[in-house]
């Protein structure tokens, strides 16, 4: 199983790196669905068929809402030269690289190791199936003891739909 | 927008109600199979986009649905707050999102207390959503176009 995930996240790596450097955005995009799908039978790998479910929907979806939007748009990418700024953009990209990895070197030493079980907070969880009489585990956390998570997840997909109605009306009626 | 051929549009007849039910199942049975409120409501707007995608719409009836579903969405979030504070009232321990209704037998369709009703309510939400993107965007194009 861990050669098929290493295949997969391998095929992943190249579906990004193309849709990077790919001169049409429709096939920058098509290359990036592999990304997602890649995900949805690593997910199942991994047996987690709740968040396979989310994800081939979700990702279904987006390839048609943005190849939606490449056809109302242009479809070659602008073409970008180089400048004094672009020189200082990536030496500020690799102090900023070089400054992550350090804070993750300092936050990655203070876990257990990798593999070790993080029991503090899960121990209850596992009794979830019998505090919440759910038996789908997955949902009896995230509806009962992360409710509020849940909450903070579902206004932020009401604060999407307000700032994306906002914006469409104001340049329609700019238009007319 | 325009339609699509009418193999495509009778192909999406026949397809889309069963989706949509499939999606309705899936937040029903949240709290028993794999699944719940986000994973049924964004297949359930599947159903609804493949629809507007197959057969195309007339700019009005869609901006009617457009306002149906973002009062569908502001309703059902209002719930799923309504819910959350009702189980601070209701409940003697003044927790949020206490859950505060019958537990009933593990393993029920009717069990595990409130977690189905917020499953349906977030269902709803997460549905109205993304449908109201996908619908807005239709009608913004067709808008400009005109």
């Amino acid at each position: 199983m861990e050669l098929l995930l290493v295949i997969i996240l391998v095929l992943m790596i190249f579906g990004s790196i193309y849709s990077l450097n790919a001169k049409d955005l429709l096939s920058a995009v098509v290359s990036y669905g592999i990304v997602g799908f890649g995900l949805v039978i690593s997910f199942l790998l991994l047996q987690a068929p709740d968040l396979a479910i989310v994800q081939v929907v979700v990702e279904v979806l987006t390839l048609i809402i943005m190849i939606a939007a490449i056809k109302n748009t242009q479809k070659e990418e602008l073409s970008s030269k180089f400048e004094a700024k672009t020189l200082i953009n990536y030496t500020l990209m690799i102090i900023l690289a070089l400054v992550f990895i350090l804070i993750f070197e300092k936050m990655t030493g203070t876990l257990s190791g990798f593999g070790t079980d993080t029991m503090r907070m899960s121990q209850t969880y596992l009794q979830g199936h019998k505090i919440t009489k759910s038996a789908n585990l997955v949902t009896g956390v995230i509806f009962d003891f992360r409710a509020y998570d849940t909450l903070g997840e579902a206004t932020v997909l009401f604060t999407a739909v307000i700032g994306v109605l906002t914006i469409l009306r104001i340049k329609g009626k700019k238009d007319k | 927008m325009k339609g699509m051929t009418i193999i495509v549009k009778k192909i999406t007849q026949l397809v889309a109600p069963i989706i949509f039910l499939f999606g309705f199942y899936i937040v029903i049975h949240g709290h028993l199979s794999p699944g719940g409120g986000f994973a049924g409501g964004v297949i359930m707007a599947g159903a609804i986009i493949l629809q507007i995608l197959a057969n195309g719409n007339i700019l009005n009836n869609l901006l009617q649905e457009e306002h149906g579903m973002e009062l569908l969405e502001s309703v059902a979030i209002f719930l799923f707050m309504l819910i959350a504070v009702l189980g601070l009232l209701v409940s003697g321990t003044a927790i949020f999102f206490q859950n505060f209704v019958n537990k009933g037998v593990w393993g029920n369709l009717l069990s595990a207390g409130f977690i189905p009703i917020e499953n349906i309510v977030v269902g709803a939400e997460v549905f109205a959503a993304i449908s109201t993107i996908f619908i807005a965007m239709v009608v913004y194009n067709d808008e400009v176009k005109k």
